[in-house]
């Protein structure tokens, strides 16, 4: 019997989900012989003609990271919707529009403004613009256009199974193969992880307070980090009481606060506003003034709470008819 | 279509607004000028909760994802909850959300936190006047239309916990 066809595409990416296939290590050998990988552009030379040419559902799989912001992305996920039987949004941003998914808090003027006019390393004066179409001697080019508000994968095209994470935890990742191939599958729109929060497991969980009551909060460079106590007791906004398990707390381990790449655990429907809430409920202040004033010591709620879930929360963007940013 | 409730008989712009009251104090005070036969502004829709403090965040986003131009908590006067505790944790979280909407172009006099007790029947009929009037003044909300589905509500594999790397058939 032929090995089942896998396909690996990546959109609005960082690489780092691609870099996390290849964490494999030896384990990718195994997966490697168990499948025919027929399409990742990241790794080996394949084109858009190469997938234009399957059958439809040929490949048993498909895994696409990144969100989808552009033209050419969403013209791509819908190809590879056609021809594979299973399709897996890989990592956060694909999962709930991610990091890319910040954008979605301005406009694309507004987008494009700061990264060909205002970044510190750029120079252009012209504030030329990457153009959709444009003309050369030899003939015509066309690029791919934005769109004005970045999706993740199921705004877009049918997800059978989400895999989360900033990039997927390997283990993750590898459960998720071997389940496909054995095909152990769960009910379809399944979240490929545990459905328990981070603090369940956290080696710091002994140290949390049954009720916090917090001062103030601090981001990590403020204050000395104690290695051993609750990040979240010590002031730090760690988000793991929100945050689905998976990654055996990598965070927590090396020191730093949880910032919810897991997503949410399949109680919340909106991520940010549940972290939000565990967060401000755990200041110990009942006066007005002290509560605005340490309210105010989180510079970027939106992009704290948010941060990997903008286009999935249910504000979806910033409502820039009313003057967002 | 023009939607009745969004714009009167006069043309004029009818906010829709959601109000949720506590059980204890501000629900009993909206009962209590609904007997005293006092009138106000029609445009809230009124959500009776126990406690202004089982608020969750996440109803307030529903609320303006499912159509709201306007959201009014009710709660008790601070040190009257009936919980204790409950309307401080309310103002804490809305204290927060307020300035986490503005980042998202949502201006804050459309999200309103009241203190009314049980017997102020006529301050229910003051705030429901107030809102509707400053938040016809902002104007309808208008949310990009989305999906609303999201994959946090699907099953998960439960199994993948008990199932550690080691001891997959690699
Ligand atoms: S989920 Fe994280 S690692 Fe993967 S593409 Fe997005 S930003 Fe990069
Ligand atoms: S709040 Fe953070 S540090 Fe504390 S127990 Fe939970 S995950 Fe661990
Ligand atoms: S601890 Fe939180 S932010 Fe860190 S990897 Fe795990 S889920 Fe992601």
């Amino acid at each position: 019997m032929s090995k089942p066809k896998v396909g690996f595409y990546w959109c609005a990416s960082c690489g780092g989900c691609e870099e996390a296939i290849v964490d494999l290590d030896e384990a990718i050998l195994d997966v490697v012989a168990a499948v025919d990988v027929v399409f990742w552009p990241c790794a080996m030379d394949f084109k858009r003609s190469d997938v234009e040419a399957m059958k439809d559902n040929e490949m048993a799989v498909c895994f696409i990271n990144g969100a989808v912001r552009s033209d050419e992305q969403l013209e791509m996920v819908e190809l590879l919707r056609k021809k594979a039987g299973l399709v897996v949004a890989f990592g956060s941003c694909s999962h709930e529009g991610g990091i890319p998914g910040l954008a979605n808090l301005y406009t694309k003027a507004g987008v494009l403004k700061a990264a060909y006019g205002n970044a510190f390393s750029t120079v252009n004066p012209e504030y030329t613009l990457p153009m959709a179409e444009f003309s050369f001697p030899e003939g015509k080019g066309t690029l791919p256009t934005l769109f004005e508000t970045v999706k993740s994968l199921d705004q877009v095209i049918d997800v059978d199974y989400f895999l989360p994470g900033c990039p997927p935890p390997v283990k993750l990742i590898v459960n998720a193969v071997m389940a496909i191939l054995k095909g152990e599958l769960p009910e379809k729109g399944a979240v490929l992880a545990p459905d328990m929060a981070q603090c369940d497991e956290c080696p710091r969980k002994d140290t949390k307070p049954e009720k916090l009551l917090l001062k103030q909060f601090y981001r990590p460079f403020q204050i000395q980090v104690d290695h051993e106590k609750c990040l979240l007791a010590q002031g730090l906004l760690c988000l793991g009481p929100v945050t689905r398990q998976g990654c055996n707390n990598s965070c927590m381990v090396g020191n730093m606060p949880c910032t919810g790449c897991m997503g949410p655990t399949s109680r919340v429907r909106d991520y940010g506003a549940k972290a939000l809430s565990a967060i401000a409920t755990s200041l110990d202040s009942n006066d007005d003034a002290e509560i605005v004033a340490v309210m105010d010591s989180i510079v970027d709620p939106a992009g704290t709470f948010y941060r990997y879930s903008l286009p999935t929360s249910l504000m979806h963007r910033a409502n820039v008819t009313n003057g967002g940013k | 279509m023009s939607d009745p409730i969004r714009n009167g008989s006069d043309g004029r712009f009818e906010p829709r607004i959601v109000a949720f009251f506590c059980n204890w104090c501000t629900y009993t005070a909206a009962d209590l000028a609904g007997t005293a036969r006092m009138t106000y502004a029609p445009n809230a829709r009124v959500v009776r909760i126990m406690c202004s403090g089982r608020l969750d965040p996440q109803f307030i986003m529903a609320a303006f994802r499912q159509g709201a131009d306007g959201v009014l908590i009710g709660g008790c006067h601070p040190g009257d909850c009936h919980y204790q505790e409950g309307n401080y944790k309310a103002l804490r979280r809305i204290t927060l959300l307020k300035k986490l909407l503005s980042q998202f172009g949502i201006e804050p006099e459309r999200l309103r936190l009241e203190w009314i007790s049980a017997s102020e029947g006529d301050r229910v009929q003051k705030v429901m006047n107030e809102m509707t009037e400053q938040v016809r003044k902002l104007g309808p909300l208008h949310l990009e239309p989305m999906k609303l589905q999201h994959p946090g509500a699907a099953a998960s594999l439960s199994h993948v916990k008990a199932t550690p790397v080691k001891e997959m058939a690699l």
